[in-house]
């Protein structure tokens, strides 16, 4: 048994390969949130009257509020005060209009990582809009959209040309009252995406952002709003990671999704922010709220997420089915080494007559990380024949790691079918040492085994996504061999 | 090929193999017979080399090399193969993916090629055959679901892909019924060359109907107490296999008696 766990610990005991910052000037704010701050980040995002208005009411909110302490996650006691609420490269002053204009430092990171933001998104047909830090820097693919009448651009930007959508849209899904940390975010968001795909347009290419966290000592508040009006479709990938450092960030953002009558929404993520080291200093705070509302009849909305980064991960990307015949899925690998933690699920909350949702959550633990599936399916009284089918899987390495689950489920229409299947195992000196007698070498023989406990996630990912994730979660478990 | 002397085994501080010597020879088949717990089962994992079982004394030389100082990746890389009594389930990843990274791992060491996909399935479709199995249980995950006898027949698949230069039985016959018996006794048989050497571990003499071992050996108190040909399995199928190990006791009474006579 001792010789089997430090086996795995040498296995994956890898370092964060990403751990890097970047020399950039920053305009940041003082530390500190107040009225005044608030007022301050809307000036200079230029911003219109009732968006400022939000803000404070949203900020007023908060006072009243304090962080929930329902979850399986541990931390030191966050300063709220110790925070710097706005960063922007400076570059920004002079408005880069091209990427000539760009920070080249910048583009030397973005290259670094692999952020396809030159000419080779166009060949892989990929849009990026790039966030670094909090502001968005460059937009591709803008015109070609923009013949469809698509509009994908940065959040801030979104405000200023498209008050009416954003006015429209804005917390209509996640209200600024939904819980402490979307309700920080709406006060203080800094940038993120805003996507609408106009009536049965089929947006032509997968949607992405690339978020990098860089500045010292910054939270990072993204906000994104995407909406497709009725029979719209779009598939949309968020990818982030960002450089090693010995502080923890505070991460606190808030998606929203909005699928109208007949439209389709697909948002994948893979989530790879630094997670702090061996002894599990350091690392990203990540408070997510996402949430997705069918609105019309018809409607569809899938989540997929591949989550291995940040010390802690809180987040449940709900689909809220309120159309009938509605259909909410959710998706995700969290995978939790070292002293990472992470409390994530999915809420279905089924209001339409025939709405169905699938849930397929895989939670695999390793060192000694924590990792808590929590997910609610909800039937009311309106939806007749709803369906959920949910399934849990856990996979342990190791035997210092835990992995708990916390399946809510409330039903208030008896003709709803739920069904629940969980399992837990591990990764045993058996199946490791299986392996090696056919000549495979136990990293591999890792790797082999989680991504083939991952395949039914890894599917419903983008083509090049998956190839990502696999990457990615052969990063985060293998290791050489001492 | 295979020099094994003295060797001395324990499994959490208590001895199971006390001195084992056998050879193996390229192109032989050795039968290791004995009753349970006689430490036959020890013996192979100890070979392709399992790791919470330690090797106290003696030696094992395969192919010229220290075989005690290689890892079990190692050791299946240089051409040891065990075929597993309780083979293991491995849910989601597929079994000719298994297959194909075991053959590849093999052929980088070897310093040649990877096989692409088109030439690797030529080569399990092949062999697919002459064990009369489906084609669709390689795309199933390793082992989950399989029957015993499915399990079994996939073990030797394995054997007959990787073509190992020592193959490792290990109760290959246990939990098969006559029609799987044979036609596992076919596959192995299949794989018998002049270069290639074969140890079964059994407890039943009823294999060695089918695959008709060189030599057979009797494990008992950790040693082979009696080693002899075909004739000897026959006897201990008549005889059982009490009249062994009560003739290895007194030989052991009267070693500690005498003092190292």
């Amino acid at each position: 048994m001792l010789t089997e766990t430090s086996k795995l610990e040498e296995l994956i005991g890898r370092d964060y390969p990403h751990g890097f910052v970047t020399a950039l000037d920053t305009d940041s704010v003082p530390v500190g949130l107040n009225e005044a701050m608030i007022r301050l980040i809307s000036s200079k995002k230029e911003e219109p009257a009732f968006m400022l208005e939000w803000r404070l009411e949203a900020y007023r909110h908060w006072l009243t509020m304090s962080e929930p302490g329902w979850s399986t996650v541990h931390h030191p006691p966050i300063d709220y005060q110790g925070i710097s609420y706005y960063s922007a490269p400076s570059s920004r002053k002079d408005g880069p209009q091209s990427l000539a204009d760009v920070d080249p430092e910048l583009l030397r990171t973005y290259e670094k990582l692999g952020v396809p933001l030159q000419e080779r998104e166009m060949l892989a047909g990929v849009a990026v809009d790039a966030v670094f830090d909090s502001i968005s820097v460059a937009t591709t693919f803008k015109d070609k959209l923009g013949e469809l009448g698509i509009i994908f651009c940065s959040f801030s930007e979104a405000v200023r040309e498209h008050p009416e959508l954003v006015r429209q849209y804005l917390g209509s899904v996640v209200p600024y009252t939904d819980n402490f940390f979307a309700t920080l975010n709406s006060a203080v968001f800094s940038d993120g995406s805003f996507c609408y795909i106009p009536p049965g347009v089929r947006c032509p290419m997968e949607l992405s952002t690339y978020f990098r966290i860089n500045a010292r000592n910054t939270g990072q508040f993204e906000r994104t709003l995407i909406i497709a009006d009725r029979g719209a479709y779009v598939s949309y990938l968020e990818g982030c990671t960002a450089p090693m450092r010995d502080e923890n960030q505070l991460h606190a953002a808030v998606v929203e999704l909005i699928a109208l009558e007949g439209a389709q929404i697909k948002y994948a993520t893979v989530q790879n922010w630094y997670p702090g080291d061996k002894e599990g200093k350091g690392g990203i705070y990540n408070f997510v709220t996402k949430r997705g509302d069918c609105r019309g009849d018809n409607a569809k909305i899938s989540w997929t997420q591949v989550e291995t980064g940040s010390a802690i991960t809180w987040k449940y990307p709900s689909v809220i089915l309120r159309g009938d015949n509605a259909v909410g899925e959710f998706y995700s690998v969290a995978l939790t080494n070292h002293y990472q933690q992470a409390d994530t699920g999915t809420k279905m909350i089924h209001l339409g007559k025939n709405t169905r949702s699938t849930i397929l959550s895989k939670g695999i633990s390793a060192g000694h990380g924590q990792n808590a599936y929590r997910g609610l399916v909800q039937v009311a009284k309106s939806a007749v024949g709803a369906r959920n089918y949910t399934q849990c899987d856990s996979l342990l390495l190791g035997d210092r790691c835990a992995a708990h689950t916390f399946p809510y489920i409330v039903v208030k229409n008896r003709t709803a079918q739920v069904e629940h299947e969980a399992s837990t195992s591990r990764i045993g000196e058996d199946q490791l040492f299986y392996c090696q007698s056919r000549g495979i070498a136990p990293e591999d023989a890792v790797s082999m085994i989680v991504n083939g406990f991952c395949k039914d996630v890894f599917k419903e990912l983008p083509m090049e996504f998956a190839v990502e994730a696999q990457k990615l979660l052969g990063v985060s478990l293998e290791g050489s061999i001492g | 090929m295979l020099e094994i002397s003295n060797l001395h085994v324990s499994i959490d501080d208590k001895p199971i193999l006390r001195g084992l010597d056998l050879t193996v020879r390229a192109g032989e088949v050795h039968a290791i017979m004995g009753p349970n717990g006689s430490g036959k089962s020890t013996l192979a994992h100890v070979l392709a080399g399992r790791e919470n079982y330690q090797v106290t004394a003696g030696e094992v030389f395969f192919a010229g090399r220290n075989l005690l100082e290689l890892s079990p990746e190692e050791r299946a890389r240089e051409g040891i193969f065990l075929a597993f009594q309780y083979p293991v389930e491995i849910p989601g990843v597929a079994n000719i993916y298994l297959l194909k990274a075991a053959v590849n791992a093999l052929r980088k060491h070897r310093g040649e090629a990877e096989l692409d996909a088109v030439d690797f399935l030529a080569l399990v479709k092949d062999k697919l055959q002459l064990l009369g199995m489906e084609q669709s249980l390689l795309y199933r995950a390793v082992n989950q679901g399989f029957s015993g006898g499915e399990k079994k027949r996939n073990e030797i698949l394995q054997m007959a892909v990787l073509e190992p230069k020592l193959a490792i039985l290990d109760e290959t016959d246990s939990g098969l019924d006559i029609d799987a018996l044979k036609v596992v006794a076919t596959g192995v048989n299949s794989m018998r060359s002049g270069e290639r050497a074969i140890i079964l571990v059994t407890h039943y003499q009823r294999l060695l109907d089918y695959i008709v071992p060189d030599y057979v050996h009797v494990l008992a108190n950790g040693r082979i107490a009696r080693s002899g040909g075909p004739a000897l399995a026959m006897e201990l199928e008549t005889r059982g296999y009490g009249w062994i190990e009560e003739a290895a006791s007194q030989e052991e009474a009267r070693r500690l008696a005498g003092g190292g006579r």
